[in-house]
This record gives C-alpha cells, sequence and structure tokens, in this order.
C-alpha cells in the first residue's frame, strides 16, 4: 500500500516518488488544503474507502495515510 | 427541433475588489486566493441590482442576436439574489426591454442554474410550446455573502449573462442532470423573507454558509462522473469535444476536473480570475466572451457543466 499511496502523491504533487517516504510531510512538498483533499479522493477510488473530511487535517505525512487508510479496510 | 444558441451578452459592475482589498476585511493574502482559487478580482456593484445586471447583459445578447426585444416569446432569469420577490426578475426584465411579447419566470438552482436553464429552454423549444426564447443568468452574491468569512467571502462576485435561443432543424441529445437535497447543508443561505428572520440574522444564517472541503469534494467527484455519463450516452468521445465550459466555482475545481477527465486543461477556458464565481452567471459570460473573441466556430462540439448548491449538477452537449 505504501506504495501505491507515494505513487499518488508523486503524481498528485508532481514530485518524485524516489524522494518520498513514510515520513515525508505534505507540508514539506508544499501541499495546501486543497492539493490533500485531490489526493484524499485518489486514495478513496484506488483503496475503495471513504475518507472523513474531518479526520482529513490529521494527516500529516504519507505514514499517516497508509495507517488510517489500513484502519478502514 | 432544437435551440439554437443565436446571440450571447454579459455584463459586470465596473466596480470591483482586488485581493488586497479583500485582504483588508478578512486575514488573508493576495498570493493564498490565487494560489487556493484562482481568483484575482472580483466586481462588486455599487447601483446596479440582479435585475439592472440582467437587463444590460439581455441587451448585449439581443443586439448580438440581431433580434428584437418583442420577438421573445420566453425569458427566463436564473438568479439566487433577486432585489424583489415579486414580481420575478424576470418580468422585471420584460419591462425594462419592452419585450411585450414574452412569458417570464425565473428559475432557482444557484450555480447550476444556467445549466438547468439551458435544458430547461430547450426542452421548451424542442416542444414547440415556445420559440425565442432569452435565458440570463444574473447574480448580486456580494448581497448574501459573508464577508467576515474568509474562507468563502474570497470567491464571490457580482454579475450577469445572457443567450438568445432560435429554433432550428435538430434533435435535442440526451443530458445528464442530478440534484442531492440531503446534501444540501453543505452550501445554505437562509432566506430574510421569513418568519423569525431577525433570529436568524443574529445568529448568521441569513449570509452563504459553505463547507469548502465537502464542495471541492462533491465537485471534483461527480463532475467527471457526469460528463463521462454525458459522452456515454451521447456516443460522444472525450477527446471530439472543443470546449469544456464549466461553471467557474474555483480554478483548482477546474483544474482538478481536467486531469481526472485526462483532458488537456487548454480546453476548459476559465475567467474566475475576473470575476470569481458569479454562481448562475458564470458559464453565460464565458460563452459569451469566448463567443465574441471568436473562440467559438460553427459545428464545434460544447460540454456544458454546472454544479453548485443544492445540491445540484449535471452537463449538457451544445454543437455551436
Amino acid at each position: 500500500m505504501l506504495e501505491k499511496v507515494k505513487n499518488i502523491v508523486a503524481e498528485g504533487l508532481g514530485v518524485d516518488v524516489a524522494e518520498l517516504t513514510e515520513e515525508t510531510t505534505f507540508e514539506s512538498l508544499g501541499a495546501d488544503s486543497l492539493d490533500l483533499m485531490d489526493m484524499v479522493m485518489s486514495f478513496e477510488d484506488e483503496f475503495k474507502v471513504e475518507i472523513d473530511t474531518e479526520a482529513i487535517g490529521d494527516l500529516k505525512t504519507i505514514g499517516d495515510v497508509v495507517k488510517y487508510i489500513e484502519s478502514l479496510q | 427541433m432544437i435551440g439554437k444558441i443565436c446571440g450571447t451578452g454579459s455584463y459586470a459592475p465596473s466596480n470591483y475588489w482586488d485581493n488586497n482589498d479583500l485582504a483588508k476585511m478578512v486575514d488573508t493574502s493576495d498570493e493564498w486566493i490565487r494560489e487556493r482559487t484562482g481568483v484575482v478580482r472580483r466586481h462588486i456593484s455599487v447601483d446596479d441590482t440582479t435585475v439592472s445586471m440582467a437587463v444590460k447583459a439581455s441587451r448585449a445578447a439581443l443586439e448580438n442576436a440581431g433580434v428584437k426585444p418583442e420577438e421573445l416569446d420566453l425569458i427566463i432569469v436564473s438568479t439566487i439574489t433577486s432585489n424583489k420577490i415579486i414580481p420575478c426578475a424576470a418580468c422585471e426584465v420584460q419591462k425594462e426591454l419592452g419585450a411585450v411579447n414574452a412569458t417570464c419566470f425565473d428559475m432557482s438552482a444557484a450555480c447550476s442554474g444556467f445549466l438547468f436553464g439551458y435544458n430547461a429552454a430547450q426542452a421548451y423549444i424542442s416542444s414547440g410550446m415556445y420559440q425565442t426564447v432569452l435565458l440570463v443568468g444574473s447574480e448580486m452574491l456580494s448581497q448574501i455573502v459573508n464577508w467576515q468569512d474568509r474562507s468563502s467571502c474570497i470567491l464571490f462576485g457580482d454579475g450577469a449573462g445572457a443567450a438568445v435561443f432560435r429554433p432550428a432543424e435538430g434533435v435535442l441529445p440526451p443530458c445528464v442532470t442530478y440534484s442531492d437535497g440531503a446534501k444540501g447543508q453543505v452550501l445554505s443561505c437562509e432566506s430574510r423573507h421569513q418568519k423569525g428572520w431577525e433570529e436568524k440574522v443574529k445568529e448568521g444564517s441569513t449570509v452563504v454558509y459553505m463547507d469548502g472541503r465537502e464542495v471541492f469534494k462533491f465537485a471534483v467527484k461527480q463532475e467527471p462522473a457526469a460528463i463521462r455519463k454525458l459522452m456515454e450516452l451521447t456516443g460522444e468521445k472525450l477527446e471530439d469535444i472543443d470546449w469544456f465550459i464549466l461553471h467557474q466555482a474555483n480554478l483548482r475545481i477546474i483544474e482538478s476536473v481536467a486531469k481526472r477527465l485526462k483532458v488537456d486543461m487548454a480546453k476548459f477556458p476559465t475567467n474566475i480570475h475576473e470575476y470569481g464565481n458569479t454562481s448562475s452567471a458564470s458559464i453565460a459570460i464565458l460563452l459569451d466572451e469566448m463567443n465574441r473573441k471568436g473562440m467559438l466556430k460553427e459545428g464545434q462540439k460544447i460540454v456544458l457543466s454546472g454544479f453548485g448548491a443544492g445540491l445540484s449538477w449535471g452537463a449538457s452537449l451544445l454543437t455551436w
């Protein structure tokens, strides 16, 4: 799952996937709230889950996303 | 029979507020607004009304179409910000234009208003009930915006757009429309014309409330789906569409829709930088700008798509 999340983030923000780790923060990648919303929707499509918009503020790193999606599955 | 747009017009008040003007009112900045919305400035009425803007846009559309006011047999005004409850804005427009032979009524479908009005005009024309139709989207959103809410007030502006339709040979293509009233609370504004309105004004519910995240998600999820459904029903292919004219809600929404459809952003014209979100006027203003710049060529295939409060959304195919 980590690799898929990384790929979505790389595509969404136009960054090199090789630079991404579990600890990478969205803030460090220059992502704003709309970028995050956009990626959240790609995560929802990819992993067939519904991400609560209230929870999005807590997703600070790529690892947070992986953990959150795993908790839904 | 099918309705053919034979003229367009638009109008926005000359007065405008740029992002720096808003930064004096709420905690925001030009950079923040540009990056998140694409809005650079918005026109704000000083002495115009929803009706006066509609009249100016309509006169321009009639002139562009070469249609005399008395030839109109239907006037539909789409608005959520009419300055009168009765008579309706369309009757006020009729009076100003001298369109004495027209039947007039308003439609309320917020940011989907011009799209739904377009479908209504087409339905009336193709049924033979009316022939020469004026459709206007006019909004003075500045009077319902919450100017203390920095997340929403940066988006909206005032303006009007109009289109004149005449019947032509052809078959009306299928369109795609949806409403989801159960999710209406994410974008709402209570009327000041109701019992207990003073309380509602005090609690702040008579100005626009928007849950930005939910609205963004709704638009970016449902718009591409609606456009794909339209392609399926009409038998068209995305790559054969010349223009995707979307409601100008937020540049980032339009970019996200283009990305999800895998269509070049160059096919998604925008003017949100100049007007902000003008609700039911936005598609009509953009259509008029494109028409007057000569961007619309006969035979071009255009997708019109609106989405907004209701919730409501949809897409229609037109051949210019």
